[in-house]
């Protein structure tokens, strides 16, 4: 009796679907189909990881926010039952720790030493300096020859200089740092590449760090040192933080600028919406519409159950892994309606492309400060702006943690 | 399912009193509430947590107040309608 029971388990667990699930050719924007359908038919279930173990795949926008604003719901990557995302990202998580996998109360207690910089009055404060910064580098689009690439043009550089200058890492330095996130990034990196990524940056940053405890500037990493004078953390912890910070700024708003790029280019009318405006009010509305649609962070917000939890008509039980993937939270139909539309006239402020509970990103107000400026300049400045190869020619990040395009070779009438 | 449902138009709240009250050790400095509602919620310089600014809202600002405590990350703002 008890040997047919295990062998049924067994066989079921066979036939569990793979996670991650590939994206539709042809259809770039959309959550994968398999995912979408899991969503309807399984919106709590199990599905089957690279390393042969079976998280529960939670799809449905209701569900993602409960169990994200959960305390039963851990984010510590080192407890048994974690569901990494690769052999390389199981290996770090053994070495690297930053707030991003801890829980309360030392999350919150690490957190808050870098909140302020990252209210909505302050990062508001650099609105003029980041237009002066897209001008000059839409600027230099305009003086070159086209065809050019969006993403090495502006992209990646306007946020690559915003954090650099927030956190106190020279610019010069961007080679090295975007060489060595694009490999923290990307989940076919093999452990070694990834490993040594990891080592290459903190010891970077730990650096920087002991730079500025002999000769402190108005920065972030120079706030840091302080506390690591003031024994609050230890230099390696102070150099975590620089990695995150430095990774997570400037990775995910290269991808919504070039990746929105690509959506309102498919969107003719839509783009023409952005494109007439001057309601700063407008902007900002595109700009969550744009979050939500494209739900760039991909990979699953990963997480382990502390206690035995009931959801979906399905039980989670305590040391089980968790994937909650926001991509079809964000296309949740009760929530949304028509979510496969791209509109950049309504209200999707409720998305959660940003994650929810008390992980939400720290950087939102200022990737939305920055979309806000580039969605409203670039499509004024450069109004004929077009893709200058097929759509299906584009090399699309199906490999990456976070979604978006390697190059965005485009082109305009002059 | 608290996450859904469309907050009340803004013309139905006359005569209604709106009572707001945040939880400031649970909340995460997001900025979210500052972002919707800037005459009701305000950050400290320090470390970006919450401040009430007004714990009465008048009625033209109860649709965004309730549209705050939605989008909240940390369940830190509670509202409270007679
Ligand atoms: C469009 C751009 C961005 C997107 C889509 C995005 C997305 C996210 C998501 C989904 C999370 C939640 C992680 C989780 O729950 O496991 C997160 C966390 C985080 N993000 Fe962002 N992010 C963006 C820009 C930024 C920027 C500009 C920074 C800046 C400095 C940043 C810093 C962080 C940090 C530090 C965390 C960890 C927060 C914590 O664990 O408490 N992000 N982000
Ligand atoms: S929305 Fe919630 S977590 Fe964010 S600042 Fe306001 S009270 Fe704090």
């Amino acid at each position: 009796m008890t040997e047919t029971l295990a062998e049924t388990t067994a066989e079921a667990e066979e036939q569990l679907p793979e996670f991650p699930m590939p994206r539709a050719a042809g259809c770039p924007f959309d959550p994968p189909p398999t995912t979408r359908a899991l969503h309807t038919e399984r919106p709590v279930t199990r599905v089957r990881l690279w390393d042969g173990s079976a998280p529960w795949l939670v799809t449905g926008y209701a569900d993602q926010r409960a169990l994200l604003s959960d305390p039963r719901v851990s984010a510590e990557a080192t407890l048994p039952g974690y569901p990494h995302a690769s052999a390389g990202v199981r290996e770090n998580a053994k070495q690297r720790r930053s707030f991003l996998t801890m829980d309360d109360p030392e999350h919150a207690r690490i957190r808050r030493m870098v909140t302020g910089p990252f209210a909505i009055k302050r990062i508001e404060a650099l609105r003029p300096e980041i237009q002066k910064i897209t001008d000059d580098l839409i600027d230099a689009m305009l003086a070159g020859p086209t065809p050019v690439d969006l993403v090495h043009a502006l992209a990646l550089p306007l946020p690559s200089l915003v954090i650099c200058k927030l956190l106190g890492v020279p610019y010069e330095d961007h080679d090295f740092f975007q060489r060595n996130s694009s490999v923290l990034i990307n989940r076919h990196s093999s452990v070694e590449d990834m490993v040594g990524a990891n080592e290459a940056l903190t010891d970077y940053l730990e650096g920087l760090v002991t730079a500025k405890l002999a000769d402190p500037a108005d920065d972030m990493l120079s706030e840091l040192a302080g506390r690591v004078r003031a024994g609050e953390l230890t230099q390696r912890d102070a150099a975590n933080m620089g990695v995150l910070l430095l990774v997570a700024g400037h990775e995910t708003t290269a991808n919504m600028i070039a990746l929105g790029t690509v959506a309102l280019l498919e969107n003719p009318d839509q783009l023409a919406v952005l494109r007439e405006t001057d309601d700063p009010k407008a902007v900002a509305r595109a700009v969550e519409e744009l979050l939500r649609y494209l739900t760039i962070v991909h990979n699953g917000r990963r997480r382990v159950a502390l206690e035995d939890i009931e959801i979906g008509g399905e039980t989670i039980r305590a040391g089980d892994g968790i994937i909650v993937y926001t991509g079809t939270g964000n296309w949740d139909a009760e929530v949304f309606p028509e979510p496969e539309r791209l509109d950049i006239g309504r209200d999707a402020r409720r998305h959660i492309a940003f994650g929810f509970g008390v992980h939400q990103c720290l950087g939102q107000p200022l990737a939305r400060l920055e979309l806000q400026v580039v969605y409203g300049t670039l499509y004024r400045r450069i109004p004929t702006l077009r893709l200058a190869t097929g759509i299906d020619q584009l090399p699309f990040k199906d490999d990456g943690f976070v979604y978006g395009v390697y190059e965005l070779p485009v082109t305009w009438t002059s | 399912m608290s996450g859904a449902g469309g907050g009340a138009g803004s013309g139905e709240d006359k005569g209604v009193t709106m009572r707001v009250e945040v939880d400031v050790p649970k909340c995460v400095a997001s900025g979210q509430c500052v972002m919707i509602a800037p005459d009701v919620f305000d950050q400290r310089e320090e470390d970006g947590i919450v401040v009430l600014l007004d714990e009465r809202p008048a009625s033209e600002l109860h649709a965004d107040v309730r549209e705050s405590a939605v989008v909240c990350p940390a369940a830190a703002i509670r509202v409270v309608e007679k």
